[in-house]
């Protein structure tokens, strides 16, 4: 993953940044009704979002029975799926999303460290 | 799009039995939907369970594309193997335009693509968004039919089996509660009929699918496992894939209730015709020619074909060891000109090796071509190519299928069968004499150096044919039989029979001098015995005469003695007593 030495800052400031920056990693989070299971994923996704892409992120929640249509595009078989879409490549998660570690190196996300 | 073969032919479809049925959903496909006895459970989820390239695919296809043009049932097609656009190329080469029923919201594809590698299981999951996609699809076209191929590709798609499990009977069980009338595709496991033990789910209808090699030749047959609350065909029943998409053959279950001709039809040869009844076969029945190799076997045939061709019929050969040419020239040296009717329209010729395809192939090969042309008569050349390997039972299920068809149409079929030197006259390689009205035998026989062949009516159902041995002579006009000697020292056929015939001859001319002798002797014997009698009846006639002379010589005799007496007594004056005597005798003479 490129290093960017401005963005950097931004992000540990934790302030409204630039539109660049809230694209840079953009996730859509596909959940078939309200269940007890895409309730946790909706929670567990912003969790680990907030916790390692704090504020250069785009999560966007999506339940397929108001769009059903999308299932077939983004190829949608089990849900909760969890969909980098960017950065490329595309990468994909399933489940609840309550095993972070898993969710972070399935979608090749950075690890917050320090 | 549906092939016009298929719509044309008459499905035999089961009559409605008063009492309550399951519902079906016809599969359009011949001969499946008898076996099934009219089809998949409406409703309900059917398994299709087989081997790879058995053609599980292709009949989920064939179900949906049928359905979607036979029946106006729209059908989903959920793919987890081929894209929509190889689906599309790889039954294109069936005659099926997938296009057009897509475009006319008859077909919908909907293809789940997996990859392992790109899903990371984080937590429980469930397969929600297949059910979304397939809800969507169903709805969207208002699909009364829907074909999942091959759901355990899920097994390798996703992570953590016992959720999928538990998601798959979820399905099984959504689908159940749409409505929709599914076939599930698996893939054959080991030791079970798919290899995640889906029919532990689908417990309504099984259908498997088997594809296997036999003498290097593929065989595909297909079975009902399970049809819960139906009756079903039990067996394994061959199909096979041609270019019109899956055909099972129709079929031994179908039973015995042909219409039955009365008609009779020429042999092409007219002894033999003779030794029918005076008639011939009986049109529509199964006729089998058997005998050793250079009998006449394929000239009885040919003569058969021209004989239906020369009434305006048309005929088919199907000759698996000659070709067309070769049968024509063939026959042309026996005075049979197939030549006219090929040009006329009227023969056809069918040649293909036994070896070039399957039992199945040639069966269905052979139902294609009757139906297509439409024949009366119809020759298989010879039988027994089809025998390899102890196939027989095979061959003759084949045949015995081949039979039926032909009846129903009221075909006249005639069968050769060589008859292996050694083994017995009535011996064919296919047990086949049971399904078989009319046989005739040809044997060779050699005698004194000649090879010369005879031709008789083993059996001939519903007719008085003749129980004579015939002689069978090829000549330059076609088969010709002519009486066989049958005398003392049995059957004589050829120069033997020509030998023994002069013999007879001369005999009789002797025999005849012989008589013609003893008649003359007989009038020479009467001549002169009824010379002799007049020579007697002169001799006798002059004695006669000579007697009758000598009476009145006698009379005369007497009286000239009597006078002279008289006068010596008057010249001697007679006493009295002689005097008075003779007054007496004489009283004229007295006074």
């Amino acid at each position: 993953m490129k290093k960017n030495p401005v963005k950097d800052p931004s992000r540990e400031n934790g302030e409204v940044t630039a539109d660049a920056d809230i694209n840079k990693y953009v996730l859509k989070l596909y959940v078939a009704d309200m269940t007890p299971g895409s309730v946790r994923a909706i929670a567990n996704a912003k969790h680990i979002c907030e916790e390692n892409l704090a504020g250069c992120y785009r999560l966007e929640v999506i339940d397929l029975y108001q769009q059903p249509h999308l299932a077939k595009d983004e190829q949608i078989t089990a849900v909760p799926a969890l969909i980098k879409t960017l950065p490329l490549p595309v990468r994909r998660v399933v489940g609840d999303l309550s095993d972070a570690v898993r969710v972070l190196a399935g979608l090749d996300l950075p690890r917050k460290t320090t | 799009m549906a092939k016009p073969a298929h719509k044309s032919k008459p499905r035999a479809k089961p009559s409605t039995p008063p009492r309550q049925q399951l519902a079906k959903s016809p599969t359009g496909i011949p001969g499946l939907d008898e076996i099934t006895g009219g089809g998949f459970p409406t409703g309900r989820t059917t398994l299709v369970c087989g081997g790879s390239g058995c053609g599980k695919t292709l009949l989920a296809m064939e179900f949906l594309v049928r359905g979607a043009t036979q029946f106006d049932e729209p059908g989903v097609f959920m793919s987890f193997e081929e894209t929509p656009r190889e689906l599309n190329d790889n039954v294109a080469s069936l005659g099926f335009d997938l296009q057009s029923l897509i475009r006319r919201k008859k077909l919908l594809f909907e293809y789940v693509y997996l990859e392992r590698s790109e899903i990371e299981e984080t937590g429980e999951f469930n397969l929600e968004g297949l059910f979304i996609r397939l809800a969507h699809a169903i709805e969207s076209i208002g699909a009364k039919r829907v074909v999942i191929d091959t759901i355990e590709s899920l097994f390798s798609g996703l992570p953590n089996p016992s959720i999928l499990r538990a998601e798959i009977r979820r399905l099984f069980r959504w689908l159940k509660e749409k409505g929709v009338t599914a076939i599930v595709t698996g893939e054959r496991g080991s030791e079970t009929l798919t290899r995640q033990g889906l029919e532990e789910y689908v417990s309504d209808c099984v259908i498997m699918l088997d594809n296997r090699l036999h003498e290097q030749i593929c065989l595909r047959r297909l079975r009902v496992v399970k049809y819960r609350g139906s009756t079903h065909g039990t067996n394994e029943y061959p199909f096979l894939i041609d270019e019109d998409g899956i055909a099972m053959m129709p079929i031994t279950s179908i039973g015995l209730e042909q219409d039955i001709s009365t008609q009779r039809v020429s042999t092409g040869v007219q002894r033999l015709d003779s030794m029918l009844g005076g008639k011939g076969y009986y049109r529509g029945s199964t006729v089998l020619v058997s005998g050793t190799a250079g009998t006449g076997k394929s000239t009885l045939g040919a003569s058969f074909a021209d004989a239906a061709c020369r009434r305006g019929e048309r005929a088919i050969i199907f000759s698996l060891e000659e070709s067309p040419k070769q049968i024509i020239r063939n026959m042309r040296s026996a005075g049979i000109d197939l030549e006219r009717w090929v040009r006329s329209g009227l023969l056809q010729f069918h040649s293909a090796r036994p070896s070039m395809y399957g039992l199945e192939t040639h069966l269905s090969l052979m139902q294609k071509a009757i139906h297509a042309f439409k024949p009366q008569a119809v020759v298989v050349d010879p039988l027994n190519s089809f025998v390899s390997g102890g196939n027989e039972i095979d061959v003759k299920a084949l045949l015995m299928r081949l039979v039926d068809f032909m009846k129903c149409r009221q075909i006249t079929g005639l069968f050769t069968s060589l008859t292996t030197a050694g083994t017995p006259i009535e011996h064919t390689d296919i047990a086949v004499s049971s399904i078989i009205d009319t046989w005739i035998v040809l044997r060779d026989i050699e005698y004194s150096g000649e090879r010369t062949c005879a031709v008789y009516v083993l059996k001939s159902r519903g007719m008085a044919h003749s129980k004579q041995l015939r002689e069978l002579l090829l000549t330059d006009k076609g088969v010709q039989l002519r009486d066989a000697y049958i005398g003392l020292g049995g059957v004589l056929t050829g120069t033997a029979r020509s030998n023994q015939e002069a013999a007879e001859r001369a005999e009789q001319l002797v025999l005849k001098q012989q008589m013609e002798l003893g008649q003359q002797e007989l009038a020479t014997k009467r001549q002169i015995l009824e010379s002799q009698i007049a020579a007697m009846r002169a001799e006798f006639a002059l004695r006669e005469v000579a007697s009758l002379k000598n009476t009145e010589q006698q009379r005369a005799l007497e009286t000239l003695a009597t006078e002279q007496r008289k006068q010596m007594g008057r010249f001697r004056s007679a006493d009295k007593l002689k005097l008075a005597s003779s007054q007496r005798a004489n009283p004229r003479k007295s006074k």
